[in-house]
């Protein structure tokens, strides 16, 4: 309990020991949740071993861990392909979001004619959609990304027609008085101010599109982190599904972090 | 020479009026503005002469803020005509002839004050379009409007005071002859808005340029400006033209003299009746 206590002292009252407090803020915003984590954690290791639960049902942290210890390499080579599936997915999809963006931005027409479809394919599930794909790219890389691309795309391209709309009209004015062109405009106006939902496009993306590499992989794959949950889970080793699982998530916050790091260089104000 | 006198000119014949060989800074001649079938600004006939500082004051609606966008470029006139130091409005915008500050200061947030001040000096400077530069450099401007030392600070670090001066310094770089203001401190607090009174004369009497000031406060009218336009609504039109005509230096002790509490009761008599 005494790690929650530094919390309203610190918010409350800042004269001299302004510096210290700051840091006794942060470390209280690092230990709260690491505690309630380590907590769980301990729950669950003696909640399987009191109640004997058998480890193919629900392994204990313990087991989970051994597996980390021992098949650390079978792990890591599942994970750079998912890795690469996903971070290509996201380029793909993302960059191709924002360009049909601008497209849009600029031309009602264009508009017109593709949000319809744009919309279309967002309402097709993915697992749905996901089969199909692999049918026609094939088992190998192709598929997976353009399954975590696909994943990415419709909510960046939202986003990013909003972003740039999201012009103040005095601004507009503003650049009108001062004879600005259609290029200009763009550049030093609306791309700039498309930003912030840009980037909070990417953060969903960049969850999103490690889901789509494992339903990719899911569906046909000897690799990846997709096809070793699947072979995990029929094979009833359960702690290695678990350790899977831990890696598969480890990845998205890695990606998530990555994107957070870029938006606070780049979005300053 | 009054501006009745030189609006009367006009119509007997005389094409742009003139101070010496000066075109008039602004002058509009019949303007009338129609939003479909409402007519927000009708016949309206002014000269503001080049160096003249402008107030316009009426009743909220009745289009101070339609003239200044006529003025400026941002609409066009249905009919009448307007005109910028003798040319057209669109020929004045490409020549940079006037700068327009509006309510909020409208800065790029992620760009730095002194990075605010230039886009203007940016604009265009790719495709050739000969900008006219100031005598003062953006830093210099910073500078004449109490910024020195902020120049890198961003729009969300300033206060609104603050921010509606980098907005003027970015006004005043391509050093138009024309300043058109659209209640630029409506939104401050009385003790910033009178500081920003007395620097915005300073600047006015450094840099000679012409003033259009649209407020909704009589003091601040009276207290800046030469001439308070006063418009009426439904249609919008000219309700009056007073000059303003006080001894002394304006300074924020003149605001508790009699003239100019009288001219502040007359010009609140026709607002009254407008
Ligand atoms: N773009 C527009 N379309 C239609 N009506 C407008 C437009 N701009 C202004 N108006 C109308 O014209 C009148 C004058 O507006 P404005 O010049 O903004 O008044 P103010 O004197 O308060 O600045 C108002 O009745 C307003 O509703
Ligand atoms: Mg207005």
């Amino acid at each position: 309990m005494s790690v929650t206590e530094p919390t309203p002292s610190a918010t409350g009252s800042r004269p001299a020991g302004g510096v210290s407090d700051e840091v006794r803020l942060r470390l209280a915003n690092i230990a709260v949740p690491l505690g309630t984590a380590v907590t769980l954690l301990v729950v669950w290791q003696l909640g399987v071993r009191l109640f004997g639960v058998p480890t193919y049902i629900a392994p204990a942290p313990s087991d989970v861990l051994a597996v980390f210890r021992d098949d650390f390499p079978l792990l890591m080579r599942n994970f750079w392909p998912t890795f690469f599936e996903s971070v290509m997915g996201f380029f793909i999809g993302n960059t191709a979001a924002v360009l049909i963006a601008v497209a849009f931005v600029h031309s009602r027409l264009v508009e017109k004619a593709f949000f319809p479809i744009a919309v279309f394919i967002n309402t097709i599930p993915i697992l749905a959609i996901a089969p199909i794909l692999v049918l026609v790219f094939g088992a190998g890389l192709t598929a997976k990304v353009v399954i975590a691309a696909l994943i990415c795309f419709f909510p960046t391209l939202v986003n990013m027609v909003r972003g740039l709309q999201s012009v103040n009209p005095q601004t507009l004015e503003l650049v009108r008085i001062l004879s600005a062109s259609k290029a200009e405009i763009f550049w030093k106006i609306r791309l700039p101010s498309s930003l912030p939902f840009l980037f909070s496009a990417l953060k969903i993306a960049a969850t999103t599109c490690v889901i789509g590499a494992i339903v990719g992989e899911w569906i046909g794959a000897d690799k990846g982190l997709g096809a070793l949950i699947i072979d995990s889970t029929f094979n009833f080793r359960s702690p290695l599904l678990y350790a899977t699982v831990f890696v598969s998530s480890g990845l998205s916050v890695l990606l998530f972090t990555l994107v957070t790091l870029a938006e606070k260089a780049s979005v300053r104000w | 020479m009054s501006v009745r006198k030189l609006a009367s000119a006009a119509l007997d014949g005389t094409d742009v009026a003139t101070v010496g060989n000066l075109p008039a800074a602004a002058s509009l001649r019949g303007a009338s503005v129609k939003f479909g079938h409402f007519t927000a600004l009708s016949d309206i006939n002014l000269d503001i002469m080049a160096g003249e500082f402008w107030t316009i004051l009426g009743p909220s609606g009745c289009g101070k803020s339609t003239m200044l966008r006529l003025v400026s470029d941002l609409i066009p006139a249905s009919s009448g005509e307007v005109r910028v130091l003798g040319k057209p409005t669109e020929a004045a915008r490409l020549a940079r002839e006037f700068a327009f500050v509006f309510q909020d200061a409208t800065l790029l947030p992620w760009r730095s004050a002194l990075k605010n001040v230039e886009l203007p000096l940016e604009i265009g400077r790719k495709r050739g379009v000969k900008i006219p530069l100031g005598e003062r450099t953006p830093r210099e401007l910073l500078k004449l409007v109490g910024l020195e030392g902020r120049e890198d600070a961003l729009p969300h670090e300033l206060s609104g005071g603050m921010c509606q001066r980098v907005a003027i310094a970015r006004a005043l770089v391509c050093q138009p002859k024309l300043l058109l203001m659209d209640e630029p401190f409506g939104a401050l607090d009385e003790m910033t808005r009178d500081r920003l009174n007395l620097q915005l004369l300073q600047i006015w009497r450094e840099t000679g340029t012409t003033i259009l000031f649209v407020t909704h406060s009589i003091p601040e009218a009276v207290f800046l400006g030469q001439k308070v336009l006063m418009l009426r609504a439904h249609p919008g039109r000219v309700k009056a033209i007073v000059d303003i005509d006080m001894p002394g230096a304006r300074e924020m002790r003149l605001r508790e003299t009699p003239a100019f509490n009288r001219y502040c009761a007359r010009l609140r008599d026709l607002l009254e009746e407008c």
